[in-house]
């Protein structure tokens, strides 16, 4: 919980930032990532990008502080990815490795074997919940 | 004989999907300069460690490397950094064998299904943990389009070594 929370503090601090980068990654990384987000602009600095990775880390950062209960603090998202968005659940695991990818760029010393071990398996609860309630 | 006919056809249809893999200049040139300065030995120590300690059922291959109960016993190791630098230097292969990759690890594959009995996925686990140790060092020029070309790279690397399970 504390590698977390102090992992989360650093991101905090930059969260429109890490967000976009997460996003701007994955979307390079794995373009079928994309197929989500036709509505967007996708190039590098979209402000759109910017505004949704600030959403998406805002959400991350809800839940390290409801770390006992995701779910509920995530109840309403969950509710819009099983009725609304339905993004396939394989997803938020490479959302999830790119986040990963972005904290070890930025802040490599935080990210310790077990800060690693905590946040991978905490992005993973996240992933966990907001496909719950798809069926 | 059926299913010995479906077996050859999937075999070569997994071995044409590895034979596609096309790299551009590119591609090329971000996977040979990251990897020129890459420390295989802290590297590869690194990667496996890390292997071990966010994914511990992958523990499950190694129960002759002695103590892996806590992180702190799995970094310091000996076998487990012995064991990741002979993963990442077979790795290395990889890179000078870019258009080669099905033949260059056609003996390792059967070697990871028939004696090792490792499932591919652990594959898949190791190469995006390779990409988040090579971000780490390398961070701001570990680009998106550097991470994409290595995630590329550790995927066909990763079916290259599946590919020879039966």
């Amino acid at each position: 919980m504390e590698t977390l929370s102090s992992a989360e503090g650093q991101v905090g601090d930059h969260q429109e930032d890490f967000g976009a980068e997460t996003l701007e990654r994955m979307f390079t990384a794995y373009p079928q990532t994309k197929t989500y987000f036709p509505h967007f602009d996708l190039h590098h600095g979209s402000a759109q990008i910017k505004a949704h990775g600030k959403k998406v880390v805002n959400a991350l950062i809800e839940a390290v502080n409801h770390i006992d209960d995701i779910s509920g603090a995530l109840s309403k998202l969950s509710d819009l990815h099983a009725q609304k968005l339905r993004v396939d659940p394989v997803n938020f695991k490479l959302l999830g490795h790119c986040f990963l990818v972005v904290v070890a760029i930025h802040h490599p010393s935080v990210l310790t074997p077990e800060a690693h071990a905590s946040l991978d398996k905490f992005l993973c609860a996240v992933g966990a919940v907001l496909t719950a309630k798809y069926r | 004989m059926a299913p010995l006919k479906s077996m050859d056809h999937y075999c070569s249809e997994q071995s044409r999907l590895v034979t596609m893999v096309h790299w551009t200049a590119e591609e090329k040139q971000l996977i040979t300069s990251v990897w020129g300065k890459v420390n295989v030995e802290e590297c590869g120590a690194e990667a496996l460690a890390r292997l071990l300690i966010v994914y511990p059922w992958t523990q499950r291959f190694f129960d002759a490397f002695g103590n892996l109960s806590s992180p702190t016993a799995i970094i310091g190791n000996p076998k487990v950094r012995a064991h990741g630098k002979k993963v990442l230097t077979s790795f290395g292969e990889a890179v000078k064998n870019l258009e080669n990759l099905k033949t260059t690890y056609s003996k390792l594959s059967e070697l990871h299904c028939e004696k090792l009995h490792v499932d591919p996925e652990n594959f898949r686990l190791l190469g995006d943990i390779l990409i988040i140790v090579l971000a780490a060092h390398f961070t701001k020029d570990f680009t998106p389009a550097c991470q994409a070309t290595w995630q590329k790279l550790v995927g066909v690397v990763a079916h290259a070594l599946a590919y020879k399970y039966r």
